[in-house]
């Protein structure tokens, strides 16, 4: 049986991607999550992969073009029975005729708020494109101008970049009713016990505070679903997987957070590893498309920079950020006494939709008491 | 204006104008077929004979292009005729003095003779009276520059109109639908002259908007409400003038709602429903977000049975379906 290879959604921000390259050629065989081509994104450039075992058949655009999520790219062929099907792809494809039938209404706004007629799903007859379909779109998204081009290469392109975040925190600020909570923990063990562990690694072997954050977020949202998984037009769907998506920064601004997949099943070690191969390809660009657009839950962490805390922004669709200000030490009362403690104040935002302060509570909490356990993590 | 309301018909309302153009200015006389001792046809003049003597209400032969004839020839020297037509049907007689004349007159004299004249007539289906006398054909008239043309449907317009249309210096036309005569309600009872321009939204709404005019009017309206049952919210513009259009309102409707459907009792072909629908199109096309639909009379001369009749006609039902059909539901 043969498919089409289409271009995928690698975020609810993302119309449309730049080919760069192919990473296969015709007649190659291609194994599920094989990596087939890299595409130049708001993000950078990601590394897409293929959903199916299946054979490299003809590319059916060329490098440098650009096309919208949902376009055909390339043939696939041998895709064989009980080969696991691709996702349905978000969008209808794009008529065989060419032109989208969509009434002027629909046109003029399409036409206002730069969204591709291709990538809607008509609802009237005949698959004509209505205004409603084109008003859902731009509820879906925060208006854009049309993206500045990006300078050659493959760059990020910084304001197509700014103009992402924008869109996303805007749709988050729009749509999302958040709620915050902050609570201050005591890392004086864990500080104790990384200290003890990175005693004798090589510094290239070290585990970074920011590793026990994510862990201990990931092992403590096993208990709280509601945190974990994605907002689909206002009905909640739990993620049984816990994808923690990392926010990093971008050098000369912006950010990304990729997901560290399954993180509550990784050892710190394993962990540490591919935060720091992901900070790495952030950097340099060759992130994968699956790590940008499947974190079910973010961690953003200021570290270093001094802040005692941050209270973070929901990035759609999922429904919750955990937020870390600087570890330092300060004064705590501990059974009576005044003593310097290493304390951090972790935040959580999160969809009051979905979850309420009761619940945003008890999971700080919890994250609290995972962080007094290091050992365990 | 007073809040007192007094209850009223359609044809009392036409005869309150009828009476007050008589007793405001000695120039007005009414004229026209059965109008004076028998009452008029539809009894709109019934009553004035004995009020305002046989001078001023003045039955005439049966030969439209007659007393059509008359009507201008007194307009041109200086009266204020009104004059009643029985049916639109019989106005093709006097189409000729309408045509050629009333509306050429002011142009080809350069300015030297207007027509002050108005003439009513009665139109539409609905009382099987069959196919000569049940026929809407206002959207020829609206064809011809140098005559206005006014389908008044509500009280105030019915009580309104004729005295604005005897102060315009060119002739106007008013068609009155058959159906509305017996129609009752609240009127102010000072209610008095209205302007003759500019269509009336009669209901508000934001999902699409049902064009309509004179006979249809309150079918139109039914069909509204029952559109709101099933939460869609349909605006309800009555065009009242039927020439001059009014196309500011139209296209602050559909730049509003994006949809249209124009309901009338004329014939599809060649109707003023076409005229509305190529207007939309060409001023408010980058709005619609649906083809603009018409719902008009089955393309047949106007059967008598009482089930043929309804079934030719534009019915709440269909009005309901077409509106459901812009709106893809």
């Amino acid at each position: 049986m043969s498919d089409l290879y289409r271009m995928p959604s690698l975020g609810s921000d993302m119309e449309s991607a730049t080919l760069i390259e192919w990473c296969k050629q015709p007649g190659e065989r291609l194994a599920k999550d094989d990596v087939i081509a890299v595409v130049e994104t708001q993000k950078g450039a990601i590394e897409i992969e293929v959903f199916h075992d299946a054979v490299m058949g003809k590319p059916l655009i060329e490098v440098g073009e650009t096309v919208p999520v949902g376009a055909a790219m390339a043939e696939l062929e041998g895709i064989g029975d009980g080969i696991e099907q691709a996702p349905s792809p978000p969008v209808e494809p794009p008529a065989p005729s060419g032109r989208r039938r969509a009434s002027p209404a629909a046109r003029r706004l399409a036409e206002a708020r730069g969204i591709g007629l291709e990538r809607l799903r008509g609802s009237g007859p005949e698959g004509a494109i209505r205004l409603e379909d084109v008003q859902r779109a731009v509820q879906a998204q925060a208006p854009k101008a049309p993206l500045p081009p990006d300078s050659k290469g493959t760059g990020l392109g910084m304001a197509a970049m700014r103009q992402a975040i924008a869109a996303a925190m805007s749709r988050s600020k729009r749509e999302i009713p958040h709620y915050y909570l902050s609570h201050d923990i005591d890392l004086t063990r864990a500080t104790q016990w990384l200290g003890a562990h990175n005693a004798e690694l090589p510094p290239d072997r070290r585990i970074l505070m920011a590793a026990l954050f994510i862990k201990a977020v990931a092992l403590t949202l096993r208990k709280f679903p509601e945190l974990n998984g994605f907002d689909r037009d206002g009905q909640f769907e739990p993620s049984k997987a816990i994808h923690v998506g990392s926010a990093t920064a971008i050098r000369g601004g912006g950010l990304v957070a990729p997901a560290i997949h399954d993180a509550d099943q990784l050892e710190l070690g394993p962990l540490m590893d591919k935060l720091r191969d992901l900070v790495a390809r952030v950097r340099r660009g060759g992130l994968r498309a699956s790590e940008l657009s499947d974190p079910t839950v973010t961690v953003s962490s200021l570290g270093e920079r001094g802040v005692d805390r941050l209270y973070g922004v929901i990035y759609p669709p999922q429904v919750a950020i955990v937020g870390f200000g600087t570890p330092e030490l300060r004064p705590r009362v501990v059974e009576g006494e005044i003593t310097p403690r290493t304390l951090v104040t972790a935040t959580l935002a999160a969809d009051h939709r979905h979850s309420d302060g009761h619940r945003g509570g008890l999971f700080l909490a919890k994250l609290a008491a995972r962080l007094q356990e290091p050992e365990t993590l | 204006m007073s809040a007192e309301m007094i209850q009223t018909s359609y044809r009392e309302a036409l005869r309150e104008g009828i009476r007050d153009a008589l007793k405001r200015d000695a120039r007005v006389f009414l004229m026209g077929e059965d109008v004076g001792r028998y009452g008029g046809c539809y009894a709109v003049s019934k009553g004035l004979y004995d009020e305002f003597g046989p001078e001023r209400i003045r039955d005439t032969p049966l030969s439209e292009c007659g007393f059509t004839g008359a009507g201008i020839g007194a307009a041109m020297g200086g009266m204020r005729p009104i004059v009643e037509i029985m049916t639109v049907n019989f106005s093709l007689l006097a189409l000729d003095q309408i045509v050629n004349n009333a509306a050429t007159l002011r142009h080809m004299s350069g300015g030297q003779f207007n027509i002050p004249l108005v003439i009513r007539m009665a139109c539409g289906a609905g009382k099987q009276l069959a196919a000569q006398h049940s026929h809407s054909l206002e959207g020829w008239y609206a064809h011809i520059p140098g005559i206005k043309v006014l389908a008044p449907a509500t009280l105030e317009d019915a009580r309104g109109m004729l005295w604005t249309a005897l102060e315009d210096p060119d002739p106007v036309v008013i068609f009155e639908h058959v159906m509305l005569y017996n129609r009752t309600g609240q009127l102010a009872a000072d209610a008095g002259p209205v302007p003759i321009e500019g269509a009336a939204v009669r209901l508000e709404g934001t999902d699409l908007s049902l064009v309509t005019y004179g006979g249809c009017l309150f079918k139109t309206l039914e069909a509204a409400g029952q559109l709101a049952a099933e939460d869609i919210s349909a605006e309800v513009i009555d065009l009242r003038c039927l020439r001059p259009l009014d196309d500011a309102t139209l296209m602050t409707s559909v730049a509003k709602t994006h949809r249209a459907v124009i309901i009338s009792e004329e014939w599809r072909s060649g109707s003023l429903a076409a005229e509305v629908s190529a207007r939309i199109m060409e001023q408010a096309f980058w709005d619609l977000d649906a083809p603009v639909g018409r719902l008009c009379t089955a393309e047949v001369p106007i059967p008598y049975p009482k089930h043929l009749e309804d079934a030719a006609l534009p019915q709440v039902s269909a009005i309901v379906d077409a509106a459901k059909a812009v709106l893809n539901r």
